[in-house]
This record gives C-alpha cells, sequence and structure tokens, in this order.
C-alpha cells in the first residue's frame, strides 16, 4: 500500500520508525516544525533544529527510500511570547531556499490568546511575502473549534493567501465541513486518544468526500502511530471501499497538494 | 448531514463494529462506577464530568451528527482572547465556561 505521510515529526521517532514505514509502503513524508515538549531556551535552539530538518533527517529517512520535506516556522506554543517568536522568525530567510522546505508550518494557535494570534498574523505575512505554501495547525480538545474559525479568518484577512495553497490539519467532525466550505484542504490526524481515530477518519471521508482532504499521522514524542496513514487504509478497505478510493486517500491527495511547491517530487 | 459513500450496509456495519463500541460502551460504565466510587460528598463536580454528562446524553436522542455534536459540547464557545497563555499551555478536554 503505497502511501505519503504529509504531516509526521520523525526527528522525535526512533529509526526502527523509518523502516516499519518504509516496509508498509511509505514513499514520502513532510515535517512541519513544531514544539519539542519543552520551551527552547533560545533563538539558537530553533537554529539548529532547523538544520536537523533541513540537514540531517533527509538523510535519515534516505537511508530506507523514504523522500523527507519539511516546513519552517516558529510554533503556536512557542509563539506566545512574541518578541521571542520574532527573534526565531528572524532567521527563516536561511532556510525557505533549502531543497527540502516546502513552506510556512505548523503554524496556527494553541490556547487561542492574542499573543498566539498576533504571530499567526505575521507569519502569514512572511507566507504572502516569500509566496509560500502553509500548513497549519489547529489547537487542541476544546480550544480547536474556536481557534480553528481564528486561523482561518486571519489567512481570510490577509487578503493575499490563495486558500487552496493552505492544508488546515487535525480537523475533526465539528471543524471539517466549514474548513472545506471555505476552499482549504483539510487534514485528518490519527491519534489514539485525541484527534481521530482510523474509524472517524473513514467516516469523514465518507460523510464529506475524497476531495482536499488528506490523512496524517503526526506521530512525534506522545501517544501516537507511525503507521496510522496505512491504518486508515485498511480501515477504508475492510468498509469495501475501492484500491482506487484508498490510493487517492493516501497517496494521490497528498501529492496534489503538496506538488503545488515545484520542489516536491517523488 | 451528506449522503454516506460506504459499501456496507447497516448490518455490515454492525457485524464490523458491535463488539468493538460493546467494549467501549462497558469501559464507560466502568469509568463512572469508578468515580461514584472514589466519590467526595460536598465537592462540586468537575467540570469535564459534567461535560461528559452532558455530551453522554447525545448517544441517546434521535438526531444526527453525533460525534460533531459531542465534540460542541466539549469546545470553548466564549468569544474573548486572553492575551497569554497560562503556564501550563495543556488543554483539559472541555471547556470550563461552557457547562452550566
Amino acid at each position: 500500500m503505497k502511501f505519503i505521510d504529509p504531516h509526521i515529526h520523525p526527528s522525535s521517532r526512533t529509526t526502527d520508525d523509518y523502516e516499519r514505514m518504509a516496509l508498509s509502503g511509505c514513499v514520502a513524508i513532510t515535517e512541519p516544525a513544531f514544539w519539542a515538549g519543552f520551551d527552547r531556551d533560545s533563538a539558537r535552539g530553533f537554529y539548529d533544529y532547523f538544520r536537523q530538518l533541513t540537514e540531517y533527517e533527509p538523510r535519515r529517512a534516505g537511508q530506507y527510500g523514504i523522500k523527507h520535506y519539511t516546513w519552517i516556522c516558529i510554533n503556536p506554543k512557542e509563539a506566545d511570547d512574541p518578541q521571542f517568536a520574532r527573534e526565531v522568525m528572524a532567521i527563516f530567510s536561511e532556510f525557505l531556499d533549502k531543497p527540502n522546505v516546502l513552506g510556512i508550518g505548523e503554524i496556527g494557535l494553541n490556547k487561542n490568546t492574542k499573543n498566539e494570534l498576533t504571530i499567526l498574523e505575521e507569519q502569514i505575512e512572511l507566507a504572502a511575502q516569500y509566496n509560500q505554501m502553509i500548513l497549519v495547525h489547529t489547537p487542541h480538545l476544546e480550544d480547536k473549534l474556536k481557534g480553528t474559525r481564528l486561523i482561518m479568518d486571519a489567512l481570510e484577512n490577509n487578503g493575499k493567501i490563495d486558500p487552496q495553497r493552505v492544508m488546515i490539519d487535525h480537523a475533526e467532525e465539528h471543524t471539517v465541513g466549514e474548513i472545506l466550505d471555505r476552499g482549504f484542504w483539510a487534514g485528518l490526524t490519527i491519534y489514539p486518544n485525541t484527534k481521530c481515530t482510523p474509524q472517524r477518519a473513514a467516516d469523514i471521508l465518507e460523510i464529506h468526500g475524497t476531495e482536499r482532504i488528506w490523512v496524517n499521522s503526526a506521530a512525534d514524542w506522545g501517544p501516537s502511530d507511525p503507521l496510522a496513514v496505512p491504518k486508515c487504509g485498511v480501515e477504508l478497505k475492510r468498509r469495501g471501499h475501492s484500491d482506487e478510493l484508498v490510493t487517492k486517500v493516501i497517496f494521490d491527495n497528498p501529492q496534489t497538494f503538496l506538488s503545488q511547491n515545484e520542489r516536491f517530487t517523488l | 448531514m451528506k449522503k454516506s459513500t460506504s459499501t456496507c450496509d447497516r448490518t455490515g456495519l454492525i457485524d464490523l463494529y458491535f463488539l468493538e463500541h460493546r467494549a467501549k460502551l462497558i469501559d464507560i460504565g466502568a469509568f463512572l462506577d469508578r468515580l461514584n466510587r472514589a466519590d467526595a460528598p460536598g465537592n462540586p463536580e468537575d467540570f469535564r464530568i459534567k461535560a461528559f454528562q452532558k455530551a453522554s446524553a447525545i448517544l441517546t436522542d434521535e438526531s444526527p451528527d453525533k460525534a460533531k455534536r459531542i465534540l460542541e459540547v466539549f469546545s470553548d464557545h466564549t468569544p474573548d482572547l486572553a492575551d497569554s497563555a497560562p503556564l501550563s499551555k495543556g488543554a483539559a478536554g472541555a471547556a470550563q465556561e461552557e457547562v452550566k
């Protein structure tokens, strides 16, 4: 089952996971910049992290035949300190030209604060200035509905962002319809305890269709599963869906979205 | 609700999923029993459990979109934004202000 995991954080996973993903049919991944589980002490910490994403991880993934792409940003959890966030944003330009960088991400909101929103708006403006695609993190649990709407408002208010080049990730039943109706792509993240299960992701695909939707694992240092994407494929096949539909969801759709950046090739 | 494109009929879906969800339902019952055994008389009910109870009622009503409506029960619907985040930065799973 050939697949792309378009949102995963392998820098926080073991090399064994790359092997298991390759054995399961993974041919490419994209790794957005995110929170490390703790706040970094300086912008220099991000400089090192961005080097890991653009130099080291592509080599590690390549050893298993997996193409590695990435996204650069200051994540929402560390964006609540605007001065610190701007220090990090000042080093973006050095990395946006790297050959495996696809855009700005994963930007968004965490606790829906004014500080987070200010930095989100500034990063959206940077994406507009540099003509970058955007990968969006929507907040967790009780903050998701309000935060998803605030994020879409900020993207639309910028006035220069094409929604077809924006993936709004971690959608669930209460947000996916509005994301698609407003013209954005929607991402379904499969997690053991939060976000979607493979069954619920399959339900959403049955209800909302398979246009402008991708499925990802967002596997990181917390409870998560680097094989979540093929497991969703198995779930769809278990319900009798065709191989063509499964391929569209777990391979064609991420390829279509990501190929809007010509750097993305398979 | 848009029409489902599932290729399974109702019986097929029950055959696929009944045991899995029967187990989840028993887990919820056991969780509530566990809370009752640990009851602390006089203390106000935890806001997460209030939301849980409100959401549970959706399971047995006659309306569709149950997953969406349950998520909405657990969601923060307040219009205001705080200046900055609390130290924990984490989410509790239910919005404290929304459950009466």
